[in-house]
């Protein structure tokens, strides 16, 4: 039988769709906005499955489309001298910080292949971070009318998508030991609400152990097979 | 004048905010280009125009959230009026219909934006109410008369319409779960005469109407390719598929006993593809008619033996070719193999390496199946295909004996190949693989 790797080739039929997973390591916001806008064409084109692109920034505060400005709460000058950069994107929410301990991940994936349905895909989300907590016995949950995942200290995920076409690009922050003295020069999303991280909510998992959860949940929740490229 | 409307981005969302219109009044617009974005609870949507022409008005202002199906603004195609509707953008395209052959549309409009505002061109502005009926129901709206203000069509023209539709032609609108199968395609019998008739062509797709049951999924561009090329094939080529029993013991008993050893020295695994892929190309040398093409009525002969392998993808399927795969022993085609199918699935292959190919080669026998008539990747003139191989008991020297056996399955091309030379060369793959006397691989 020719049971070797055609057939492994072939094992796909009837399958789940295939989410590739990219781990680029420390990247800059510019460098992977640009990447993910690559990816996005060649998605809408078919040219390549579902991504899923996780990275760390360095330090930097974005604002998106509907960003209200007073919710930046340092001037320019302060963010230079702190070695903090600043960006305006094109993804929902509001204004938000990323940097170093924090798991950032960029999901490029059709929704044309799962429910056409942005919200659906938003609550998704939140639950692969949700399950991903719950492994490293943190008790994320939802809170109505806020988008993101929650803590009883505070907010410890967020979220901020952009779709065209129904691809997804930009998608959720974890704070995995991230310094929150960094969330002190925004209010992140326009809330004034506290927010934590996984190693104030009393886990030591390392950003390697987390990818490796996240990636399982994301594949149960969006019935995807996850191939790391 | 074509209405844009606040698209619906998923099942349970009733209404969008419209955070940027990318767009001016006034401003031209091209068809798919994005116009407008529109924002739900984080989430950013680009929405592309339903039409190229100017943007005349904006009907809903930055930052206002209006409910789904809500016109944001109108665009004028600076044509005037067109005489005929506008397609409705957001109808769907007809799902593939299980068992029926695959319907050739793609070459009638470009899968519709999911996005795409809704438009339709009739009297009068529309209720939500009515377009939601309209599009649920598939009601071409300029077929429908409105009695409405100004001749508007109102709820009750569309329930007086459907009543009528579905009193004059019953089964005009089938939920497409009970459409009757497109006629299969005619069974290729092995030899077939060849005054067969041709198949008529198929029908274009039958308007549907889908049922709450039913989910409707745009093909994938390979998709639609794959179903182009297994269409355009079928008309192409006259099918016939002849089968081969071949013994393979031999050849596994080589390969049990080098097996361990080829894994180590190479680094993967040997199977039996190779194998059958060297005899295939000494036959071809034998019956250069089965490397060739039609093209109008000249035989193009290939003197490169470029051969396809299927590789079967998650959502589809893929030919890549060995090039000069005469110039390659059993090792190097099985090195050949393992890579273009790694890179077949992390789709890393090259535009070149999936064409040129000059006779393809499909193993379906890792999934079991014993023997299949595959369609012709064209323009070539032959496929092979390739059965399990399964131990079974055989009558040699009138004594039962266990032997390896493995059907192979050659579909030709009967315009330019007839049965017996098909069967001589079968019969000549058959023979080297039963009497394999390579002892260097």
């Amino acid at each position: 039988m020719f049971e070797v790797e055609v057939a492994e080739a072939a094992a796909g039929w009837g399958r789940s769709p295939t989410c590739q997973i990219r781990d680029l390591g420390r990247i800059g916001y510019a460098e992977a906005f640009e990447l993910q806008r690559t990816l996005v064409e060649q998605r809408k084109r078919g040219e390549i499955a579902d991504q899923l692109v996780f990275v760390e920034h360095p330090h930097v505060v974005t604002m998106g489309r509907n960003g209200h400005a007073e919710n930046v709460l340092a001037s320019p000058e302060v963010f230079e001298r702190a070695g903090i950069e600043f960006h305006r994107t094109d993804r929902g929410g509001d204004v938000t910080y990323h940097g170093p301990g924090q798991i950032v991940g960029y999901p490029i994936f059709d929704l044309r292949e799962w429910k056409r349905d942005v919200v659906a895909y938003v609550r998704g989300i939140e639950q692969v971070l949700i399950d991903t907590l719950r492994a490293f016995g943190i008790e994320g949950r939802r809170v109505e009318g806020a988008t993101g995942v929650w803590t009883d200290q505070g907010k410890i995920s967020a979220i901020g998508v952009h779709i065209s076409r129904w691809v997804t690009s930009h998608g959720f922050a974890l704070n995995v030991d991230t310094d929150l003295n960094y969330f002190r020069y925004i209010v992140p999303c326009g809330l004034t609400k506290p927010v934590t991280s996984m190693l104030v909510a009393g886990s030591t998992a390392s950003r390697a152990e987390v990818i490796v959860e996240l990636k399982r949940s994301f594949g149960r929740v969006f019935n995807r097979y996850m191939e790391n490229l | 004048m074509i209405d844009v409307v606040m698209p619906q981005m998923g099942e349970s969302i009733v209404e969008g905010t419209l955070t940027k219109w990318l767009k001016k009044a006034g401003e031209h617009v091209e068809r798919d280009e994005p116009l407008f974005e529109i924002s739900t609870d984080k989430v950013d949507t680009e929405i592309p125009s339903p039409s190229a022409g100017t943007l005349q008005e904006i009907l809903v202002e930055e930052g206002k959230t209006v409910g789904i199906n809500t016109i944001v603004g109108r665009i004028a195609d600076g044509q005037g009026a067109p005489a005929s509707p506008v397609p409705a953008a957001a109808q769907p395209p007809a799902p593939p219909a299980p068992a029926a052959p695959p319907q050739p549309q793609a070459a009638s409009a470009p899968a519709p934006a999911p996005e795409a505002a809704i438009v339709e061109e009739t009297a009068g502005p529309l209720s939500p109410l009515v377009r939601k009926m309209a599009r649920e129901n598939n009601i071409d709206l300029a077929q429908v008369k409105g009695t409405g203000v100004g001749g508007r069509i109102t709820k009750l023209d569309l329930d007086n319409y459907l009543t009528q539709r579905s009193g004059a032609a019953p089964a005009a609108q089938p939920p497409a779960s009970f459409a009757p199968p497109a006629p299969p395609p005619p069974p290729v019998a092995v030899q077939a005469p060849v005054n067969v008739p041709l198949p008529p062509p198929p029908a274009p797709p039958a308007p549907m109407s889908y049922g709450a049951s039913t989910r409707i999924e745009p093909m994938s561009m390979m998709r639609q390719k794959i179903a182009e090329h297994m269409v355009f094939s079928k008309r192409t080529s006259a099918h016939v598929t002849t089968v081969h029993k071949v013994d393979m013991t031999r050849i596994a008993k080589l390969r049990e006993k080098v097996k361990s050893q080829f894994q180590a020295q190479h680094g993967f695994g040997l199977t039996f593809l190779p194998f059958v892929l060297r005899a295939t190309i000494t036959a071809l040398r034998q019956y250069p008619v089965l490397n060739a093409s039609i093209d109008g009525t000249n035989i193009i002969y290939h003197r490169d033996i470029n051969l396809g392998v299927a590789v079967a993808l998650e959502n589809g399927l893929i030919v890549p070719v060995i090039r000069n795969a005469d110039e390659k022993n059993v090792v190097g085609l099985q090195r050949a193999v393992v890579d273009l199918a790694a890179r077949a699935r992390s789709r890393q292959l090259r535009s070149d390496e999936v064409q040129a190919g000059t006779f393809s080669v499909t193993n379906f026998g890792s999934f079991g199946s014993v023997f299949a008539t595959p369609v012709i990747n064209q323009p070539q003139v032959g496929i092979l295909g390739v059965g399990s191989v399964d131990k079974e008991p055989v009558v040699v020297d009138d004594a039962i004996a266990i032997r390896s056996m493995c059907y192979l399955a050659l579909t030709f091309d009967h315009r330019l190949i007839d049965g017996a030379l098909a069967d001589q060369f079968t019969g000549k793959v058959k023979s080297v693989l039963q009497e394999w006397a390579e002892e260097v691989m």
